[in-house]
């Protein structure tokens, strides 16, 4: 082996010198034992609370997430402008954030939502979770699947889905379980800067040009018919709501739903009517029935993973 | 444009560089050293947005949520670079939607190492540790540019890219620690990407006619071939560490000059990549001109929305 190449006086900007040098793990920001993002926090199920209804809503909330963190992701170098390129980045960054707390949660409530995979595979819960659950075993709404659309749909339905999150997340700051209230109170700073970069940019948009005001209009109409969905309530959200554990869907919907008017008014848009999907009487995303976007979504997104049960990635 | 110098403006700017101080965007320089740092400084912002594209691909694919928050990370890194070298070009006189227009019709360049195609996730982290890793050799001596905006940039630029090698070569190191699958194709990809990212360093010194001159303004301080060796000699123990052989049967250590010996480039590929003849070129350019047209209207509402703004305060 030979010697060590000499370094020149400016090597503290050069980390490539000192790749291959000892002592590794320590300095690498995500070191590669990183495998549980809930890492010597308590997990244990508070007294009372329902472990695998809780775990079936972190899924919910995590399934969201990342769903949209997927849709953002498919913007990358299709943006407007290269700071749309970081923000829409940066969101969707927080969201896959907020996915792996929220899969690391679920899976410490109720190992047995976890999918098996063959004896010996290294894949962590989260990815377990992520990769190897069908369309009808995920639990996201469909306002997330729909395809990205153009700016103003993207906008429209970012504006929509950080609103009602944040009144979500909100609330569920003071949830009885410690890990999800710790999660909502990390996510909420999160998801407000979200919700305000969606919201100027569709009052930008309502009051830019003739062709954005249509779009921007266009986009109302298109998505709004998913915003019904967001209030409704299920059984696992009614017994955690019973137990001081989950958010109340009508509450914070009614919140939602007050700041999307006052936003829209001020935009000087018009709330749109139609009918909502998924019609009422047909059970939703929160019950496994999704929208024909969720399968090709998942697809994509899982293609290599599944090539590669056995994978270390 | 200006005016024939005048003996202090020039004799300013010569002892300037003599002291190894920097040029400020309003000290006197001549229109050769603006023209060429205008060059390439924009060359480097196309670079880094062209970039994102061989990388971004993989996004929605990525076969864990760890790498999928990783690669997000890294993408957004690789816009804000472009921003923050656009702005140091505008230091100069020009604007980032004139050099945009020039990009996207073919009249300035970007590094050709982008317009290799990424056929397998162990691309990403070989695009990391390769492709970063040379990147870096060559811009860690940009941090002293005589250029003091631009040196600014490439001080944090460096970290970053710094970070982003290290996250390459551990996607590299943890595949080699999984199947063999994932072994193989991990050397498939180093087969594929060692030569074009030794070309990453430019012709042979004596086929770049402007070293010479970049050299005396102390815009660039090492040469092609001294910056591609110094590559070569860091690059080889890391091969070593990650298990990996490195596709070039002239590789070997000389204890006489200290470094190791290595075979030639093939510098017809890489004329024929800057002619805009290699793989993905005319992929690249497309992508990146259909998003600045498509959004076009965005930025159109956002000026007219700020036009608005400014008349009604």
């Amino acid at each position: 082996m030979a010697p060590t190449p000499p370094r020149d006086e400016h090597d503290e900007y050069d980390a490539y010198a000192g790749l291959v040098e000892a002592g590794e793990e320590t300095r690498w920001a995500f070191g590669s034992g990183f495998d549980d993002p809930l890492a010597g926090v308590d997990v244990s199920v508070p007294p009372g609370a329902d472990g695998p209804a809780l775990a079936a809503y972190c899924l919910m909330l995590g399934d969201d997430a990342l769903v949209l963190a997927q849709r953002l992701a498919q913007w990358c170098t299709r943006a407007p402008e290269l700071e749309e390129e970081v923000a829409l980045a940066n969101i969707g960054l927080d969201l896959v954030g907020q996915t792996r707390l929220l899969y690391a949660r679920a899976a410490a409530a109720d190992p047995s939502v976890v999918p098996t995979l063959p004896p010996g595979s290294p894949a962590p819960p989260e990815d377990r979770l992520a990769f190897f659950r069908g369309p009808e075993e995920y639990r996201c709404v469909w306002l997330v699947e729909q395809p990205n659309g153009d700016f103003a749909a993207t906008v429209v339905r970012l504006v929509v889905f950080a609103a009602w999150r944040l009144t979500l997340l909100g609330r569920l700051r003071t949830s009885r379980d410690p890990v999800l209230a710790a999660v909502s109170a990390k996510g909420v700073k999160e998801v407000r800067y979200h919700r305000d970069y969606a919201a100027r940019w569709l009052l930008t948009l309502a009051g830019g040009t003739v062709e954005s005001r249509r779009r921007t209009e266009a986009a109302l109409e298109s998505l709004w018919p998913c915003v019904e969905e967001l209030g409704r309530t299920d059984d696992v959200s009614e017994r955690l709501v019973a137990d001081g554990v989950a958010a109340d869907p009508a509450a914070a919907f009614e919140d939602t739903s007050a700041f999307l008017h006052r936003l829209l008014e001020e935009g000087g848009l018009r709330v749109p009517t139609g009918s909502p999907e998924p019609a009422p009487g047909t059970p939703g995303g929160r019950l496994g029935v999704h929208s024909p976007w969720l399968g090709s979504l998942l697809e994509e997104m899982q293609g290599i993973a599944r090539a590669h049960p056995a994978g270390r990635w | 444009m200006s005016a024939e110098p005048t003996a202090p403006e020039l004799e300013g700017f010569e002892q300037t560089l003599a002291h190894d101080q920097r040029i400020e965007p309003r000290d006197w320089m001549p229109d050769g050293y603006r023209r060429t740092l205008v060059r390439q400084i924009a060359q480097h912002a196309h670079s880094e947005i062209i970039g994102m594209q061989p990388e971004g691909t993989w996004l929605t694919t990525a076969p864990s949520l760890r790498r999928k928050a990783i690669l997000m990370a890294k993408v957004q890194d690789e816009a804000g670079h472009g921003i923050y070298l656009y702005s140091a070009a505008e230091t100069l006189g020009v604007d980032r939607s004139d050099l945009t227009e020039q990009l996207i019709t073919l009249r300035q360049k970007y590094s050709s190492i982008f317009n290799y195609p990424t056929l397998s996730y162990a691309d990403v982290g070989t695009i990391g540790w390769l492709v970063d890793g040379a990147a870096i050799c060559n811009q860690v001596p940009l941090c002293r540019s005589s250029y003091g905006p631009y040196a600014r940039a490439m001080i944090r630029i460096c970290k970053e890219e710094s970070f982003h090698q290290r996250q390459g070569f551990e996607l590299l190191m943890t595949m080699m620690n999984g199947t063999d699958e994932q072994r193989a194709m991990v050397q498939e990809s180093v087969d594929r990407w060692w030569w074009p990212s030794l070309m990453m360093f430019g012709p042979p010194d004596d086929a770049s006619p402007n070293s010479a001159r970049s050299m005396a303004w102390r815009i660039k301080r090492h040469t092609n071939d001294e910056l591609r060796q110094r590559f070569v000699d860091m690059t080889v123990p890391q091969a070593e560490a990650l298990g990996v052989t490195l596709p070039d049967p002239d590789l070997r250590w000389n204890a006489e000059r200290g470094g190791y010996d290595f075979g030639e480039p093939d510098w017809d590929e890489l004329d024929r990549v800057i002619r805009g003849e290699g793989p993905c070129n005319e992929e690249r350019v497309t992508r990146r001109a259909d998003a600045h047209r498509e959004g076009g209207w965005v930025r159109a509402a956002a000026a007219a929305y700020a036009g608005k703004q400014a008349t009604s305060a």
